[in-house]
């Protein structure tokens, strides 16, 4: 319960306070100049109240007439009009060269491009060059400042509007339908970043969790040649593939490598290779998993996936066969 | 009527209890066909402290849902449906009608007139308010089909197409939303005309432009925004109902349509819209803060600059809820300019109220307390506001806790601290008795510090990452803590509301006798009785000056001979 882990972030906290990528240190730079100049002003204007409020209290053997009445003073007045419009320029022009080193900074060669789309309440993500689908869970590769790699994120929605924030390595952009945004991430450190959905899109938005994990390039590479692959052929879990392909999973759920194609969830083909499962909702185990596709309901009320209402039998199997895809 | 029990009398005795009833439902009628605009200004307060007490409920429902982590008090649905309604409600159920209403109630006075220019225009107004509010809080009963329980709208109050769209919000929730809307904006424009032409054709003998209180400056002003932010709200509105029932497609992204038409439309409406909520409070602390410390307003031609300023700036900045939607650095940094802007006529105000306040004598009554909690709290909120229109910092804070805690910090700590302020000075006058100033105090100083502790505590949660609109949050984030604390300070606000509730009742009947003028003030409204009589004056006053009351008090050094 001490102070220090909720106000400095430690440990798991999205916090904006330790910025870990080259947009989010700018912006963090700006946000103490900013605050060390509206902080003068509130101690400076609060500090004037408070000693008026002090100072010209009524007292009991105050005189019992009105005070001197004063109407107003243009000079002072006119002093404190041009004061804040100086302070306003200075304060917009600091910011105006911010806003355009971010929003307008060039794409270097050998930077890496991934779609995000938004989904009712999960996360989809594609890297066209390597061809691989993946959901909730983005890797991307360290940024370091002499050999920078960023990765150039292009941000959509497949149904109403999402927005996506890791606090320490960005700030937020939506994701809009029919409408496609950027932005870029340049993480300088490895290690895992949260953060979710940050617009309000629906009864689980609360659950629309996000996970970023900055890769080294070596973590990076392993990850994406085991993406790579198409799903297993595994003879011992037939009876649960079957029942995937036959009982409407495959409806929305895509296998690379099997009939299944379906594109409204998750693409599974590497299901085990995340940690969590339902937009992090819950960590990935095999009880879970079961449980989930059970009841979907026991863990986020009014996912968009329906109890599959299996019998027993088919549940151990299809979860032996999920269980395969690393 | 009359000779109905007259003839009862005779025939079965004295009708007791017939008569009391009668008695009860004639006043009954009285209040429901009146046309005066002060019994409608105190329908408007009744009104909206009712709902006032019912979106607190639901705040507080909702900060006990967030006490601790995964905690299942309310369902996701449940506690979507509440932070929507509440919002809503507090906008527009709440803050328009009790400020309206207020205005309505205060100007005619101020300005020496005998009612509004158009009374039965203004009793409809308030009809077309009131019954809007009725149609959003029967979506909990009827909202799924008939009498089906619980189908309030869960959009947010702000409803982002395409969420709102038919294929993401079945079923009639956000019918009634977008009904209710419609229907009390038309009560707010009505009220909003009757306004500005009491006021610009109904002042008495003597009240030029430039001698109007600045309390019926602002309602100018305020009413002259209003006409201009609730017609494209209303007409997004039917945009959406076009949309959702005769195959429109303005915002239904799934046909082609575009989600950001929405959002340009909304906060059109939208940013402008605090203003309209702010700046009659300030047209409060206008009124408050000179009685109080005996002094005239510092620098009233500059107050009125300020405000009309503040009008046109207000205009210009809406985008400035959209700088994470994908706008151009060009657009960013336009929006950003315009915003910063606004803290310029807003600072000549707080430095007008502080010269106000220098040289003074300063009497610590309850509505001043509640003044100066204002001028500190509005200062915070001006300065988080400068924050947020640094629109790289506020790709971070846009739609976090932060967030939530500036606006709070303006809707709260400035109007509705205002809105406490006003009640407790202006009830004299309506009622003829004080309210107890112990009891008074006591709602001050819980409420005020009940406020500090949950929104500025909301502040750190925004740094650290929450989003707002979560019904739950996971236990390692580091949030718990500080949740903890924000849902102990709402609960001091809960209570703190509810010693104002009953201080409000009981004075009613237990209050000392205040007598026409118990604050020593200088207004026209105070030269009448408490409560006026209908028709308010006598003999229409004529003024002299800005306080026509000091040149009455003070007939060896009047206002006039000073004024600019």
């Amino acid at each position: 319960m001490s102070l220090k882990a909720p106000l400095f972030a430690q440990g798991k906290t999205p916090s904006t306070l330790a910025p870990a990528s080259t947009a989010a240190h700018q912006i963090f730079d700006l946000s103490i100049f900013v605050v060390t100049i509206t902080g003068a002003i509130f101690l400076a204007v609060g500090g004037l109240l408070a000693t008026a409020l002090y100072k010209f209290r009524a007292r009991r053997s105050d005189p019992m007439i009105e005070p001197a009445q004063i109407y107003g003073s243009t000079q002072i007045e006119l002093a404190w009009t041009v004061v804040p419009i100086l302070i306003v320029v200075v304060l917009f022009l600091t910011t105006a060269r911010i806003i355009f080193a971010i929003q307008d900074a060039p794409k270097p060669p050998g930077a890496l491009d991934v779609t995000a789309i938004g989904h009712q309440f999960w996360w989809e993500f594609r890297y066209p060059k390597y061809g691989i689908v993946t959901a909730n869970e983005l890797h991307i590769p360290v940024s370091p400042e002499l050999a920078p790699k960023p990765t150039f994120l292009k941000l959509t929605s497949a149904d109403v509007n999402h927005s996506f924030w890791i606090p320490q390595l960005a700030g937020k952009t939506d994701l809009i339908a029919n409408h496609v945004n950027t932005m870029w991430l340049a993480p300088q450190k490895s290690g895992l970043f949260l953060g979710q959905c940050a617009q309000f899109c629906g009864s689980q938005h609360a659950m629309m969790l996000l996970r970023v994990y900055v890769d080294t390039p070596e973590q990076f590479d392993a990850w994406i040649k085991n993406q790579q692959r198409s799903g297993r052929q595994d003879a011992q879990v037939a009876a649960g593939r079957k029942v995937f392909e036959t009982q409407a999973c495959m409806n929305c759920h895509a296998v690379a490598g099997t009939a299944a194609a379906g594109r409204f969830g998750p693409d599974l083909t590497h299901l085990m290779s995340r940690a969590t499962l339902a937009s992090g909702a819950m960590d990935n185990t095999p009880e879970n998993l079961r449980q989930w596709i059970k009841a979907p309901d026991t863990f986020k009320q009014s996912a968009l996936m329906p109890a599959m209402q299996l019998n027993d039998e088919q549940l151990d199997q299809v979860t032996a066969y999920l269980l395969t895809l690393k | 009527m009359s000779d109905y029990s007259v003839s009862a009398h005779e025939a079965f005795g004295p009708p007791v209890s017939v008569k009391k009833r009668g008695t009860f439902l004639e006043s009954l009628h009285a209040w429901v066909v009146t046309v005066d605009h002060k019994r409608l200004g105190i329908l408007y307060i009744l009104y909206s402290t009712f709902f006032l007490l019912v979106a607190g409920a639901e705040a507080l429902l909702m900060r006990l849902q967030l006490a601790y982590p995964h905690n299942q008090l309310l369902s996701p649905q449940v506690y979507n449906r509440f932070f929507t309604m509440h919002g809503t409600t507090m906008v527009f159920l709440v803050g328009m009608p009790f400020l309206f209403g207020f205005g309505n109630y205060i100007v005619p006075l101020q300005i020496g007139a005998r009612d509004m220019a158009f009374p039965r225009l203004n009793a409809f107004s308030f009809w077309l308010t009131a019954f809007g509010g009725l149609l959003l809080y029967y979506s909990f009963l009827g909202g799924g089909g008939l009498y089906g329980v619980g189908n309030a709208p869960d959009v947010g109050w702000f409803a982002y197409a395409p969420l709102t769209a038919r294929s993401f919000s079945p079923g009639h929730a956000t019918d009634y939303w977008a009904l209710a809307l419609i229907v009390s904006g038309f009560g707010t424009l009505g009220t909003a005309v009757n306004i500005i032409a009491t006021i610009v054709s109904m002042r008495c003998k003597g009240m030029t432009l430039m001698r109007m209180p600045l309390f019926t400056w602002l309602f100018l002003v305020v009413s002259m925004l209003t006409l201009v932010t609730i017609t494209p709200l209303t007409a997004a509105q039917f945009m959406l109902l076009i949309d959702r029932y005769l195959g429109g497609h303005f915002f239904d992204t799934q046909a082609g349509g575009s989600s950001l038409v929405w959002i340009h439309f909304f906060w059109i409406f939208g940013h402008p819209e605090v203003y309209v909520l702010v700046m009659p409070a300030f047209a409060i602390a206008n009124e408050v803060i000179p009685v109080f410390c005996r002094k005239a307003i510092f620098g009233y031609p500059a107050m009125v600059a300020a405000s009309v300023g503040i009008m046109f700036v207000s205009l210009g900045v809406w985008a400035h809820h959209m700088f994470t939607v994908g706008m151009t650095s060009v657009s960013n940094a336009f929006f950003t300019l315009s915003t910063m802007l606004v803290g310029v006529p807003t600072g000549i105000k707080i430095f007008n109220w502080i010269a106000t306040l220098w040289g003074g004598r300063i009497r610590f009554t309850t509505p001043m307390l509640f003044c100066i909690g204002f001028l500190f709290q509005f200062l915070i909120a001006g300065l988080t506001g400068i924050m947020l229109s640094v629109s790289p910092w506020d790709w971070q804070l846009h739609n976090s806790y932060f967030v939530i805690a500036h606006f709070h910090y303006v809707l709260v700590g400035a109007v509705v601290f205002c809105i406490f302020a006003a009640l407790y000075f202006w009830y004299p006058k309506a009622t003829g008795k004080l309210m107890d100033e112990t009891l008074g105090k006591w709602h001050f100083w819980l409420f005020t510090i009940g406020f500090h502790i949950t929104f500025d505590t909301m502040h750190f949660l925004g740094l650290l990452g929450m989003p707002r609109s979560i019904y739950t949050y996971q236990p390692d984030r580091g949030w718990n803590f500080l949740n903890l604390i924000v849902s102990i300070g709402g609960v001091i606000q809960g209570i703190a509301v509810l010693i104002f509730a009953f201080n409000f009742v009981r004075s009613y009947f237990r209050g000392k006798i205040a007598g026409d003028d118990p604050w020593d003030a200088w207004t026209l409204e105070w030269t009448t009785s408490s409560p006026p009589p209908a028709y308010n004056f006598e003999q229409t006053p004529e003024v002299h000056s800005r306080r026509p009351l000091w040149d009455l008090k003070h007939p060896d050094d009047p206002d006039w001979e000073y004024e600019a």
